[in-house]
């Protein structure tokens, strides 16, 4: 039957979902952290380091003030949209990580448990079609806070996100010729045998990893925020948990594009060797789950390297590389690999 | 124009080529640099904890300095006064009575002396111009107040006390 839908299964991925939410969540916690302890040692400074040991409660003392601070609604603003806002973001930014694939199977209980919650065959198209949907979070965000500057943010924001997504899906085409497949769980046992997909396209990589950092609002196309310009952008109106959503899913969305660029590119849960290892299946899938984390958190490294490298690029030099530079080298690259492709077959 | 200096660069305006037009050589470049700074001494002092030590000619709160006796030294000559380029200091004198002579040193002294730390620039000329060995200027800084007038130090807030044993040196300064 397509549609057999048993208690145990709803039961299973329920759990699934409230681990990867609770890994994602506490992950994007912990970047705050490792932002701000970054940020000072690149600076030559110490950071937090009042709260706890080392500072380590510093992401809880942060939350707690946001939860506390005064909620403040402009008069003007529209209430509705000005609540919408924030949960779009959050919400869309939480559900991409529905279709990654976290590990191959667990057995346990005699089952054999998939350790992604869903292995939809267009798992890339939904990953696109929901960070698009993000975008609303922050254009209805600066459109119902009524402020200039959130405004020139919101369209900042959107212009940057739609001209990104372009090359992003250009750089990935020339990946989905090579795989053949929109299923990340198919990508990433591709890649499982073989070598990982940056051999095949280190330059469909380096497209798309300007992209992702271009999606998630990230320096060096900070644009939409700007905090010296434009006083935050999109969020300069919110105050208490409604800022601390944009920022938190701003973090989650860095996690998650970390997570797409790890499983599309660099193997997923793979390890070089993991065939020659002898140990149980069950062994495998975890250490593949470490290896996955662990791969996943030196994209995160690097994202936050490059923030406090990298000064703001202008809004012409903006659009001018996202037009004129990435998507005509997308192109180029997707022909070059489908031209490869045809010789290499015949 | 001529400059005055010849120190100005002139700005290199040539159109980038291909290889700064990429970006990505001088993205990994400030990369390298970045990653080196990751590993420094750190600048901060843990301030509560960690004092930053003062340089050997730091200047701060002053006092007035007392001789072997334990006698006040001052004698409300006023140089300091007129030596203050903040005009931060004012005095006023009194003479000395009979059975005063184990507390003052001299036939004069002030009997009210006040320095505005507000408006103290730190500078060390009273200090310098005191003719007595009077005042100096120790290690420490005024603490924070929050009131004006907390600020205003009387002569019990800069009289050193009293010393204890009478052959124990007076002198200020560690």
């Amino acid at each position: 039957m397509l549609l057999e839908i048993s208690a145990f299964l709803v039961l299973e991925k329920l759990i699934l979902v409230a681990i990867i939410l609770g890994i994602s969540l506490f992950i994007a916690m912990y970047s705050t952290y490792a932002e701000r302890k970054l940020a000072a040692f690149i600076q030559d400074r110490r950071g937090p380091n009042r709260a706890g040991i080392f500072g380590i409660l510093q992401p809880l003392a942060d939350g707690g003030k946001l939860f506390f601070k005064e909620e403040i609604i402009p008069e003007y603003a529209n209430k509705f949209l000005f609540i919408l806002g924030p949960a779009i973001f959050m919400i869309t930014a939480c559900m991409t990580s529905a279709v990654i694939p976290w590990g191959s199977t667990l057995h346990i209980f005699g089952k054999d448990i998939s350790l992604q919650v869903a292995d939809v065959n267009i798992g890339i198209l939904y990953i696109f079609g929901v960070v698009s949907l993000g975008v609303y979070g922050i254009m209805v965000g600066g459109w119902a806070s009524n402020n200039k500057y959130s405004l020139l943010g919101t369209i900042r924001a959107a212009s940057q996100i739609i001209s990104y997504e372009l090359a992003m899906g250009l750089s990935l085409i020339a990946l989905l010729m090579i795989t053949g497949s929109l299923s990340l769980k198919d990508i990433v046992e591709q890649q499982s045998h073989g070598v990982w997909y940056i051999v095949y396209q280190p330059i469909g990589f380096l497209i798309f990893l300007v992209c992702a950092f271009a999606e998630c609002n990230r320096t060096p196309f900070d644009l939409a925020e700007c905090d010296s310009e434009l006083v935050m952008g999109f969020h300069t109106e919110y105050s208490s948990m409604k800022l601390g959503f944009y920022l938190f899913a701003e973090y989650i969305n860095m996690f998650i594009s970390s997570a797409v660029m790890v499983t599309l590119y660099f193997g997923g849960y793979n390890f070089p060797g993991m065939h020659s290892l002898h140990v149980s299946p069950n062994t495998l899938t975890i250490l593949g789950v470490i290896a996955f984390f662990v791969k996943i958190f030196i994209f995160l490294f690097f994202f936050i390297w490059v923030r406090w490298t990298v000064p703001r690029f202008r809004y012409d030099q903006l659009m001018k590389l996202g037009w004129k530079m990435l998507i005509p080298l997308a192109i180029l690259n997707l022909l070059i690999t489908g031209a490869l492709m045809l010789y290499l077959h015949h | 124009m001529e400059s005055l200096t010849n120190r100005s660069k002139p700005v290199d305006r040539r159109p980038m080529n291909l290889w700064e037009k990429i970006y990505l050589p001088a993205v990994i470049k400030g990369l390298g640099i970045t990653l080196k700074h990751l590993f420094k001494k750190k600048a901060t002092y843990n301030f509560p904890e960690q004092t930053r030590p003062f340089s050997p000619v730091f200047r701060g709160l002053h006092i007035l300095n007392r001789d072997e006796e334990g006698r006040e030294r001052c004698t409300a000559c006023g140089l300091c006064a007129v030596a203050c380029p903040a005009e931060a200091i004012t005095m006023e004198a009194a003479e000395r009575k009979p059975g005063e002579e184990h507390l003052y040193r001299e036939e004069k002294y002030a009997a009210r002396y006040e320095i505005n730390m507000l408006r103290c620039i730190f500078c060390g000329f009273c200090e310098e111009t005191c003719p007595k060995d009077a005042i100096y200027l120790t290690e420490t800084f005024a603490p924070a107040n929050y009131q004006r007038k907390g600020f205003i130090y009387g002569k019990e807030d800069l009289l050193i006390p009293f010393p204890e044993k009478e052959n124990q040196p007076v002198t200020e300064k560690p």
